[in-house]
């Protein structure tokens, strides 16, 4: 397990994808897996920094963690801002053509369809988020 | 990100390079918004884009959005995971991919 608490702001996000890439090498994940995992990382950081401690900045800690049978890589974001379950969001409706469509809610769905789980929990005062790729 | 910009009369084509995600996105927005005056074509090369998050999905809707008004718009050479995200979020019926 590796974990690293950093502050939560959108330019710390290349930090984030390059401390979970080293660890995804060194377990030989391919290259889709780990482009979908830092996607993910995008998508699921920018949320913490633009809304978690919104207008004051506050620490995330990210943590890196492998399951066996299947291989599988399980990433957790913490944050102790304000309660939010990125879950509870309505899918985008996918099917509209480009003047129909409204500009967002589509990343929390993309981490939905390219990472095989992803689970919210608030407990102790943390938005606790994970999510789980395999990677064998 | 690397943005490589090409006009030829009214054709402009950008190449993107590396990442196109929050941190870069709003670079590429403002490049699009400085030269698509006047531009009837548009052509979006991603040979060289390793991946795309919702932020730059975001530039591509705004700018199909203005291209429909003045003209047409694709996007050339998408790699394999981009074009799943294209499929996944419905954008590959927005969009012209080639």
């Amino acid at each position: 397990m590796a974990e690293l608490t950093i502050e939560a702001t959108l330019e710390n996000i290349p930090k984030v994808t390059a401390f979970v890439d080293e660890h995804l090498e060194e377990l030989n994940c391919p290259f889709k897996a780990q482009t979908q995992i830092d996607i993910a990382i995008d998508e699921l950081f920018s949320n913490i920094a633009k809304f978690a401690y919104n207008p004051e900045v506050g620490p995330a800690t990210v943590n890196v963690e492998v399951e066996d049978d299947p291989l599988s890589v399980v990433i957790t974001f913490i944050d102790h801002g304000i309660p939010y379950d990125p879950l509870k969001n309505v899918d985008p409706d996918v099917t509209l053509s480009a003047e129909e469509r409204k500009v967002g809610g589509l990343g929390i769905y993309l981490v939905k369809k390219t990472m095989d789980d992803i689970a919210y929990e608030y407990k102790d005062g943390k938005n606790i988020l994970k999510i789980k790729k395999a990677i064998g | 990100m690397e943005i490589k910009k090409e006009r030829n009369e009214n054709v402009l084509t950008i190449k993107v390079v590396g990442r196109l995600d929050t941190t870069t996105a709003p670079e590429l927005e403002e490049s699009v918004k400085e030269s698509i005056e006047g531009v009837e074509e548009l052509i979006f090369d991603f040979e060289e884009l390793e991946y795309i998050s919702s932020a730059g999905l975001r530039v591509l809707l705004s700018t199909q959005k203005v291209m429909n008004k003045q003209g047409s718009m694709k996007v050339i050479h998408v790699n394999e995971v981009i074009m799943e995200i294209f499929e996944v979020t419905g954008f590959s019926d927005i969009l012209t991919v080639e």
